[in-house]
């Protein structure tokens, strides 16, 4: 019995957690447009534009390293196994397909996670600690309007950018490899790569992008309203926003690749 | 008789099994000030809460304005805390913006007015807690009594009706705790605004009240003028103004425990 209620109650929490997530997600889009230049509020979109610096501009070399590392690594494995078969000109395939469907919003979401999805929730963690988001709400402001939406916005634009820098770091490591490994010159890789990816490549890899953005805000930011307690609560919703948005992040792609795959778009 | 700007009626709040409140009823009349006496635990900061609609009662209403602000729409909700001036316990500046930023704030967000005249108005506010030399400092190079004068004057930034403040003059010295009282006395005589003050400060209280109320573990226990409580007989106020300990060592529950602890038995 107790087993069954231990099950029970797990489920029941990560439910809640859900409806959570779908809430807020809809309340956050509804204030989307509040946003926006000259639509919007005053001073929103400033805020929107210093958390697009903060979550994409200085991420940028965050996501050269990792994705040239892996785009070198990447090349490296297949090559080994490819070059038994005389087959090397496949390599070029799987790294620019692989990083235009797969690796470039994964590795990008996992870099924005840990970097932009743990500052979101220790300062709104901080925020509700120090009473910030009760000032807020005292105000008569909605502390989704003003804390969530910029950063959501902010992240909507970055992210797919930082898909596409991602993309070409590691296609250009891959390249690396090639030139280093094979007679070929720069020039004829890249005329490989164009002809092995198609736009379809590119904008399923955008389309989940924007899908884990939204889960990283949303998750930080909700792990941030959450905090509940002193100090050493903000560093328990900066652990849990990190460890559930990468969990739901790998999710989701698991979900996005499955839905591309049966419709033929992947 | 004017509306009360408050009205509390058979409040009840209970947090985790435990009655913070017991049946609080309540009158803030318009232009007075108000303040809430009472010892640490006796449920002051809850009933702060309360009334600004930040937590839900287990029973009874909270009438702010003539709305019963927990039932009625977020629009209202907000309406009626836009005519408020709230200043919590520990300031809550906003960490990230400067002290004219923080009192800006209200301004941007909740009015149409031109950025001048929104510069103007924050630095009066500033001006008028004596800080208009600090407008560029962030909170964090702010002393604790700065941050207490900041808060007030984001507080006041909209010009609110109804003021509400939770422990002004916790943690300060005496110098800079009495210059807040003069300044929540200047701001009802500038603006005739309701005031409502939190405090377990007696010499505060009896500096700018009119009334005062008196919280004992979760119960209002007195409402009277100032003169009145000042001479009231009624124990528990008197050991609060006189400062007489509880002997909370010699209590049956403390003794009983302490031998159950050292092990004596028939305890």
């Amino acid at each position: 019995m107790n087993v069954l209620q231990g099950i029970g109650s797990g489920v029941i929490q990560r439910l809640a957690y859900v409806g959570q997530l779908t809430v807020q997600f809809w309340s956050g889009l509804l204030v989307v447009p509040r946003v926006l230049p000259v639509v919007g509020n005053r001073g929103r979109w400033g805020a929107a534009v210093r958390q697009m610096a903060a979550i994409g501009v200085d991420a940028l070399p965050m996501i050269a390293m990792v994705s040239m590392s892996a785009g070198f690594i990447f090349a490296m494995q297949s090559g080994a196994e490819l070059r038994r078969f005389g087959a090397m000109t496949l390599v070029i395939d799987i790294v620019s397909i692989g990083f235009t469907r797969e690796l470039g919003p994964l590795l990008t979401a996992i870099v924005v996670s840990s970097r932009s999805g743990s500052a979101f929730s220790a300062e709104i963690g901080t925020m509700v600690v120090t009473n910030e988001i009760d000032v807020l709400r005292t105000m008569g402001l909605r502390p989704i309007d003003y804390v969530l939406a910029p950063k959501y916005v902010a992240a909507l634009i970055t992210v797919p950018c930082l898909v596409i820098m991602s993309d070409a770091f590691g296609i250009l490591a891959g390249g690396a490899f090639m030139l280093l490994s094979t007679k070929m010159t720069f020039l004829m890789y890249l005329r490989a790569v164009a002809n092995s990816i198609v736009l379809r490549d590119v904008y399923t890899g955008l389309i989940k992008s924007v899908a884990f953005a939204t889960i990283v805000v949303h998750v930080g930011c909700l792990e941030g309203f959450k905090t509940h307690g002193g100090p050493d609560a903000v560093g328990r919703s900066t652990t849990s926003a990190v460890v559930k948005s990468t969990l739901l992040v790998i999710l989701a792609d698991v979900l996005f690749t499955y839905i591309f795959y049966i419709t033929k778009l992947g | 008789m004017v509306d009360p700007i408050i009205s509390i009626r058979d409040l009840n709040v209970t947090l985790g099994g435990h009655a913070v409140l017991k049946r609080i009823n309540l009158d803030v009349k318009r232009g007075e000030v108000l303040v809430l006496l009472g010892g640490s635990g006796a449920g002051k900061t809850t009933l702060l809460r309360q009334i600004v609609g930040l937590e839900q009662p287990s029973s009874g209403t909270v009438y702010v304005q003539g709305v019963d602000i927990n039932h009625c729409s977020e629009k209202e909700v907000n309406h009626i805390r836009r005519t408020m001036g709230v200043g919590f316990q520990e300031a809550a500046l906003f960490g990230g913006l400067s002290t004219r930023e923080n009192v800006e704030m209200p301004l941007h967000e909740l009015t149409s007015l031109a950025e001048p005249v929104i510069g103007i108005m924050s630095y009066l506010k500033l001006a008028a807690v004596g800080l208009g030399d600090a407008c560029n400092l962030l909170p964090a190079e702010l002393s604790g009594g700065m941050k207490k004068r900041a808060a007030v004057a984001r507080a006041t930034a909209l010009d609110p009706e109804l003021l509400i403040f939770d422990e002004p003059s916790a943690g300060l010295d005496p110098i800079v705790a009495a210059e807040l009282d003069e300044l929540i006395l200047f701001l009802k005589r500038l603006f005739q605004m309701t005031i409502v003050v939190i405090t377990h400060e007696m010499a505060s209280a009896f500096r700018i009240a009119d009334r005062i109320g008196f919280l004992c573990q979760g119960t209002l226990c007195a409402l009277e003028t100032k003169e009145a409580f000042q001479t009231s007989t009624d124990p528990r106020i008197r050991q609060f103004i006189d400062r007489i300990p509880d002997q909370v060592i010699e209590s049956p529950a403390v003794q009983k425990q302490l031998r159950e602890l050292a092990g004596i038995k028939g305890a």
